[in-house]
């Protein structure tokens, strides 16, 4: 009963190479033996794997985006978490303009946040940088924290909380033992995301970052400034793994279709 | 009882934000307005007067532009094709297109430094097939920033298109053309005007993501200054503030006026939407 699209096929095609290919060459190149990106590489070599590790600006830079990632998620759960059920168990007034407050570190351009955090709160509250990345890093992931838990929250029957509550539970203990439970796999699902959107973040901690402090994308951005050997694309190897891991336990979590639903 | 209940779970997130994004926003913004004490558009007049400022600007607006294009030309198709596709197949293919938004966007614009560069892949195989005698300059110039933006934007594309495409009911297609209309008549009367709303959305992401990149062009823009790399420049490497607040309070605006207009545009042809 299907129609074929032979034509649209051979275009999306042609679209799926231009995405993923690029991905798949730096994925090769990152065995070049010789000290310059090529494609075709050379040889085989895993050397620039092993330079990753020696070079101690990589993992230090790694350590820090990782720690950043999970303190600022965890902020942002414990901020974040209580807004999302708010905002999806109550209506009251001004709800929807409090939903667009809470969704619009999405809308204000990365650089300008950036910017605007490092002025005052560096500058003129005199905190330090690395409270000021932490800060920035819970801002952008606040956004995705509440979106996902409320889209989990969109699928709970409300109906069984009001029932533990009339057998009196109290509230809090309803929530940690009735609701939470029901949207774990969407809790799961929200820190994953918001950890990916803040482990990449450049526009943040471009301004919050500097000579002996930074993270690895900011790192990655030195580098590639001053040298052109295939450490980046080793590292960007690295990175992908871990995006399809992290991926892969979206999919699980939620479903790949969270993706397309606005 | 309950309305203070409710104020307890929402104030901790509207004291964040206001402390750590609004304030910050507002006195950067009404900075720009003050110098010495007194109101002044200065600023404002500065930047619109002068011919270096406006060409970055004008730079900026025309790569934002080509690059909503392209994504559109590249992902109606892909998305339609997607979505044609049983849930298996359509999966998987979903799946291809989110990989590289999840991706770092460093990874990504590092990608194309590697094929477009004086010595890449793509010049290598232009003049391994005789087509051209030099390499072509292609990185750090605007159209490396475009190709770059579209790869980086173009799986948000498809995506926002894939949530509409898969509410239409595959039967009002059927029935269109089993009442006669053309394969094609019945993609345009009835498909094409029920996605306008994605088309609407998916434009606003890839418009206002590539008017406020910053990675994309630092990497594959070189010396061509775009308003975002120029923000940055001006508060970290001349640290000439004002300008700088200047850029973006402009930067927010523009912004705003683009959401506004789409937004506007979307509710005009979907009231219920």
């Amino acid at each position: 009963m299907r129609e074929k699209h032979y034509g649209l096929g051979f275009f999306s095609l042609l679209v799926f190479i231009f995405l993923l290919g690029p991905l798949l060459i730096i994925s090769v190149t990152s065995f070049e033996p010789g000290t310059v990106l090529k494609f075709p590489p050379q040889g085989f070599s895993l050397r620039w794997y092993e330079n990753i590790f020696e070079v101690d600006l990589f993992m230090s830079t790694f350590k820090t985006s990782i720690v950043v990632s999970l303190l600022g998620n965890i902020s942002a759960l414990l901020i974040g978490m209580p807004a999302a059920y708010a905002l999806s168990r109550f209506s009251f007034r001004g709800k929807d303009a409090l939903n667009a407050l809470f969704l619009s570190p999405l809308l204000i351009p990365g650089i300008v946040l950036g910017f605007t955090l490092l002025r005052y709160l560096i500058i003129v509250y005199h905190l330090p940088v690395y409270a000021g990345l932490l800060i920035g890093h819970t801002v952008i992931m606040l956004p995705f924290i509440i979106r996902v838990i409320a889209s989990s929250l969109s699928n709970f029957d409300f109906a069984i909380e009001e029932a533990a509550l009339s057998l009196g539970a109290g509230r809090l203990e309803t929530f940690f033992k009735v609701v939470l439970p029901n949207i774990r796999s969407g809790i799961i699902a929200a820190i994953l995301i918001a950890f990916l959107e803040s482990f990449n973040n450049v526009d943040i901690s471009v301004f919050m970052t500097g000579p002996g402090f930074s993270t690895l994308p900011i790192q990655m951005l030195t580098y590639v400034e001053n040298y052109f050997d295939p450490t980046i694309a080793a590292i960007s190897v690295m990175l992908m793994i871990l995006t399809g891991i992290l991926m892969f336990l979206i999919e699980r979590l939620m479903g790949l279709s969270y993706f397309t639903k606005r | 009882m309950k309305k203070t209940y409710l104020y307890w779970l929402l104030l901790p997130g509207l004291l964040f934000l206001a402390v750590f994004m609004v304030i910050p926003i507002v006195l950067t913004i009404g900075s720009t307005f003050v110098q010495n004490s007194s109101f002044t558009l200065e600023g404002y007049l500065h930047f619109f007067k002068d011919p270096y400022f406006l060409k970055i600007l004008l730079t900026t607006l025309e790569v934002s532009v080509v690059t909503t294009l392209v994504c559109v030309l590249l992902g109606f198709p892909t998305a339609y094709y997607i979505s044609q596709k049983a849930p298996r197949r359509k999966g998987i293919l979903l799946a291809l297109a989110i990989f590289p938004l999840l991706t770092s966007p460093v990874v990504r614009s590092f990608s194309w430094m590697v094929i477009l560069g004086r010595k890449g892949l793509l010049n290598n195989v232009l003049i391994g097939l005789g087509l051209v005698d030099e390499p072509l300059n292609i990185l750090y110039t605007p159209t490396a920033m475009i190709i770059g933006l579209v790869h980086l934007f173009l799986p948000l594309m498809i995506i926002s298109l894939i949530g509409v495409l898969e509410n239409i009911d595959g039967d009002l297609v059927h029935a269109a053309q089993s009442l006669g209309a053309s394969r094609f008549s019945a993609f345009r009367k009835i498909v094409f005007p029920l996605s306008v709303p994605g088309l609407i959305i998916g434009s606003i992401l890839v418009f206002v993501g590539s008017l406020t990149a910053y990675t994309t062009p630092a990497l594959l823009g070189g010396k061509q200054r775009v308003i975002a790399t120029f923000l940055y420049q001006n508060a970290m490497t001349l640290n000439d503030w004002f300008l700088a607040s200047v850029i973006a309070t402009i930067m927010i605006v523009i912004t705003f006026i683009v959401v506004g207009l789409l937004n506007k545009a979307a509710h005009k042809l979907n009231p219920k939407g």
